[in-house]
């Protein structure tokens, strides 16, 4: 599909982004900045180091593993050993929200734990400190599990956190005390900490509650972590067609759900990036298939929902989701023909994330709106081209010391839930079984592509494009906004949300709306600027 | 219940934190760097730092926070991060155009034992910094002191790398602002002018956190203290260090570079603060104190008086920075409100010693505690032990207000849902003014809530 927006050549721009970069600087980020065209999809650098001194996005592997996946579940006390400040930073600051049923349920997600590392710690070791503050925890909240996080420095002074996780937990018997190698300086950014997530929580809480689960229709919710409640507008929806969430990965979810995932006939896919090691994992060793899904807008909320009963293929499953989809359409469908000549003809960049900026197209594509340029913060190149080129990804220094689980079908818990012919019948009908197609197949031929985009390319993007809207997350917030130029935050959402779903995409289409439309922008500029200020003021005073 | 774990029972920790009031070294840096023109601060360590320290800042100020970070992969974490600080300043310098690059450390450089005096210098003979640039640089460890340590740190090293003594003495003060909102150095200048004494303000972030929408990203915005005034402070007559923590290493490094005198003072936050900022400067500046200025504080003074019965005896649990928590608590007092709990996670005998005094002094029976363990979580555990009227500190205070059902007031850092703080200074008579219409708003709205029909006032 071409867009009948007008693109300004895109080599040209190419070149300008990286002409004030030292030269070596410069041909290295020239392999991340791609021309797209969906036909041939062209290779992107992806998920390699950033250039120290460019002013990026990206954060670090222990935000990828204990802010991203571990942050969201509830019952875990998760103690940050370190200094103070990773854990504070990481405190509540995500906006997973949580849900518990009752008052006396535990939920931990408004708290900060820390060894709070001092000196003499570095110095001399912080593992007894760990230890004593495993055990404070212990005794003062009594929680089902504990997670203990490395920071930088940990690493550095060989604090082995995973010998004393299993020191306490032998030690206490009834709580499980487990640990993650997830230092800063790890990988690249936080991409490396979800892989390291995904090993732990696979060892230490998936498999450990064989209970079989109840439900016709079962499935584990995979890379969602509930921003802005984006979890439980799905669950609504799961509800409604009968469809029994076993556990979520791991947005509004507790330790038990987890434990007993492994009892689900199908995961289901959101953000490929950081969780699809566990997909891998849990077919592997279980036998449950993956599937990508997106449900962040309606029309691909409805596609979602009608593959996963294509999966199960079960006729009532298949006319409940109809009815479902045919009941909720109508109020989003009132909302956006009120809203779409308001948005339609107008661009949208996105630059964020390992998932969002391409699962967010397809809201904007609902709004009439053109994704001109889209790129991750941390994504690798499958996320981009598609996962036929994982075999071609080179793996390089960085990636090669993060660990690869040695993954084997269980003896007595591996249960393929379908045959290898019924997946390729699946796949065939276009269900992405155990794949993904990536973004770019998805993006107009001439868009931009640009991973791991910098501030100064991000200046620059604007200044030739004058997009309507730019989404990327808080650090980027104000600045593009100074420019004249709205910015929706697609990590916090701006403290808004949900967007997943039928009710998501109704609240975003409004959003949207009330962004690019604002009469703010117009305000920019006082009367008298306006006028040409002084002379042009009196002028017209004398002269009336 | 948010807080549905927090216990009535105190018990004594050791090795756990929960809910710290404090946090780490290098976002103090990074503020402090942002007070100088055209200045880019730069994280020496891995990615997550830099990339947390710039949200957290900028979801206070709601502005833009740049600032650039060395990169660390593991590599760097193992053979030394030299390389890629030095690849960092030549990238810095050819993208970004800054005219000074502030470099702090982080644990991780810390523990590599990175030498940021030896790298900025090869930097310099390697012929990475362009003529007339500067790179300059603060140790921050985040395992000793807390964010206020950090601040102090890079304020110091500012004060210890620009200003040049020439021999010759300028009729100029220094006023070094210890860890304040920019409306504050805003007011700090105003206040100042006001009296006719010539200061050097430093750090200022006074137009640039606080920068107006123009259509225009502003990457160095029109504030923060220039290269030229922060070389003359070498030549000023005096300094006034504002904050014994976060301002006086700086003062103490001036001295020692270029033997300019100086008194330490608390922030001028309350009454009695300001008094004593306003009389200092005064008498340092041999000059007359304005009649405007008496007669802003004989407003605060009035309003005090005339709202007393609102005031008297409500409890107030706060926490925050040493620097700001020891002249709101004498406001407090001087407001003839009771400080009931006060907790600071920043460490210190100085500040201990100085609370304690004047609690000892004013207020025997308040809880006071700083240092390790010293946390939100043990101040709610004291509220849920003896109740009290009001909260005063950060963002995070709200979830304690909310369980327990207390009136509260956004003050220190960091404050991310509300706005107001970067615009409205809350030191000088009229910063107490402020507070005072604040606290009142609080317990007064709450005496409107709560109060039983019959008994709901039209005139308070
Ligand atoms: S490693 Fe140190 S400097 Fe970095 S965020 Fe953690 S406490 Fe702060
Ligand atoms: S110290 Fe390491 S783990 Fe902590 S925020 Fe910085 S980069 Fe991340």
């Amino acid at each position: 599909m071409e867009a009948n927006i007008h693109f300004p050549d895109p080599s040209k721009v190419r070149e300008e982004l990286i002409q004030r970069y030292p030269a070596k600087v410069a041909k290295k980020r020239a392999k991340s900045i791609i021309v797209n065209d969906p036909q041939l999809i062209p290779e992107v650098q992806a998920n390699v180091r950033t250039v120290p001194g460019i002013i990026t996005q990206r954060g670090c592997s222990y935000a990828g593993c204990k802010g991203v996946v571990l942050g969201p579940t509830r019952d875990i006390v998760n103690i940050v050993h370190g200094p103070i400040g990773c854990s504070f930073y990481a405190w509540l600051t995500r906006r997973n929200q949580t849900r518990t049923e009752s008052l006396m349920d535990a939920n931990y997600i408004p708290y900060c734990f820390s060894t709070d590392m001092q000196e003499e710690n570095v110095v001399f070791g912080g593992e007894k400190k760990l230890k004593v503050a495993i055990q404070e925890a212990y005794d003062l909240f009594h929680p089902k599990s504990i997670a203990i996080f490395s920071t930088c420095p940990v690493g550095l002074i060989g604090d082995d956190v995973h010998a004393a996780s299993k020191e306490m937990r032998e030690k206490f018997g009834d709580c499980n005390v487990f640990g993650f190698s997830c230092e800063g300086y790890r990988g690249v950014s936080q991409s490396a900490g979800h892989h390291i997530a995904n090993n732990g929580v696979f060892k230490h809480m998936v498999g450990r509650d064989n209970t079989p689960s109840v439900g016709k229709y079962k499935l584990n919710l995979l890379g969602e972590y509930n921003i802005g409640g984006d979890a439980f507008e799905i669950e609504r929806i799961f509800e409604k067609c009968g469809i029994t969430l076993v556990a979520s990965f791991s947005g509004n979810s507790t330790v038990s759900q987890i434990e007993n995932a492994h009892t689900a006939d199908l995961n289901v896919i959101l953000c490929h990036r950081s969780i699809n090691y566990m997909g891998d994992m849990m077919e592997t060793k279980y036998g449950i298939p993956w599937m990508k899904v997106n449900f962040v807008g309606a029309e691909s909320t409805a596609k979602s929902l009608r593959k996963i009963a294509e999966y199960f293929g079960d006729e009532e499953l298949k006319a409940k989701v109809e009815e479902v989809i045919a009941e909720e359409t109508p109020r989003v469908k009132a909302v956006i023909d009120e809203i779409l000549p308001r948005t339609t003809g107008k661009t949208a960049m996105l630059f964020v994330g390992g998932s969002r900026a391409h699962h967010y197209q397809d809201l904007f594509a609902e709004l009439g709106m053109t994704t001109v340029a889209a790129g991750y913060e941390f994504a690798h190149r499958d996320d981009y081209e598609g996962r036929h080129v994982l075999p071609s990804i080179k793996i390089d220094a960085d990636s090669k010391n993060i660990e690869e689980l040695k993954v084997l079908p269980d003896p007595e818990l591996f249960n393929p839930r379908k045959t290898e012919a019924e997946l390729d019948a699946l796949k065939e009908k276009g269900l992405e079984i155990n794949g993904y197609e990536g973004m770019m197949k998805q993006m107009t031929k001439k868009s931009l592509v640009v991973d791991d985009l910098s501030h100064y390319e991000s200046e620059k993007l604007i200044e030739i494009y004058k997009p309507d809207i730019f989404c990327a997350g808080i650090k980027e917030k104000y600045v593009v906004q100074k420019m004249g130029i709205p910015l929706k935050q697609l990590h916090s959402y701006d403290y808004g949300g949900p967007y997943t779903g039928f009710e998501g995409a109704v609240n975003f289409y409004k959003d949207i709306d009330r962004m690019v439309n604002n009469p703010v922008w117009k305000l920019i500029k006082a009367p008298w600027e306006k006028a040409g200020n002084g002379a042009g003021l009196a002028a017209s005073y004398v002269t009336q | 219940m948010l807080l549905r774990h927090t216990s009535k029972e105190v018990k004594e920790r050791e090795g756990l934190t929960i809910n710290p009031a404090k946090t780490c070294q290098p976002i103090g840096a990074m503020y402090a760097a942002l007070g100088i023109h055209g200045c880019l601060p730069h994280s020496h360590g891995s990615q997550g730092c830099c990339s947390y320290h710039r949200s957290t800042l900028t979801r206070h100020y709601k502005e833009p926070v740049m600032a650039a970070t060395s990169s660390f992969t593991e590599g760097a974490s193992v053979f030394g991060g030299q390389a890629n600080l030095l690849a960092a300043i030549e990238t810095i310098f050819s993208v970004y155009e800054p005219d000074i690059i502030a470099v702090h450390s982080t644990c991780l450089s810390e523990t590599i034992g990175d030498d940021l005096q030896q790298i900025t210098r090869k930097a310099k003979d390697d012929g990475k910094v362009p003529e007339g640039k500067h790179v300059i640089f603060a140790s921050t460890p985040s395992f000793i002191g807390s964010h206020v340590t950090g601040y102090a740190n890079m304020v110091a090293g500012i004060a210890a790398q620009f200003p040049v003594s020439t021999g010759l003495k300028k009729n100029q003060y220094n006023i070094i602002a210890g860890w304040m909102e920019p409306s504050d150095m805003r007011e700090v200048k105003r206040l100042s002018k006001e009296l006719g004494v010539k200061i050097v303000l430093f750090p200022d972030t006074s137009d640039v956190l606080d920068a107006p929408q123009t259509g225009k990203h502003v990457f160095y915005p029109k504030g923060g203290t220039t290269i030229a005034e922060l070389q003359s402070a070498g030549d000023s007559l005096a300094s006034l260090a504002l904050g014994p923590i976060s301002a006086e290493p700086a003062a103490i490094a001036l001295e020692k570079g270029c033997k300019v005198p100086f008194e330490t003072l608390d922030i001028p936050i309350g009454l009695s603060a300001t008094d004593r900022f306003i009389m200092a400067l005064s008498k340092v500046a041999s000059v007359q104190v304005p009649d405007e200025i008496t007669a802003e504080r004989g407003r605060l003074v009035d309003v005090m008086a005339d709202m007393e019965q609102y005031l008297y005896g409500k409890r107030v649990a706060l926490f925050g920075d040493p620097d700001q928590l020891f002249p709101l608590t004498e406001f407090l007092l001087d407001l003839n409100m009771k400080p009931v709990h006060i907790v600071s996670g920043t460490p210190g005998q100085r500040f201990e010693k100085q609370m304690r005094q004047l609690l000892d002094e004013r207020s025997p029976e308040t809880n006071f505690r700083n240092g390790l363990q010293a946390d939100m979580f043990l101040l709610h555990q004291w509220m849920k032990n003896e109740p009290v009227d009001l909260l005063i500190g950060n963002t995070y205070g709200k979830y304690m207000a909310r369980d327990e059902d207390v009136p509260f007031i956004r003050f220190g850092f960091p404050i991310l849902d509300r706005i107001g703080h970067s615009y409205f200074p809350s030191v000088g008579y009229g910063g107490g003014l402020r507070l005072v219409e604040k606290i009142l708003n609080a317990l007064m709205d709450r005496q409107d809530r709560d109060a039983l029909e019959e008994k709901f006032e039209l005139v308070m």
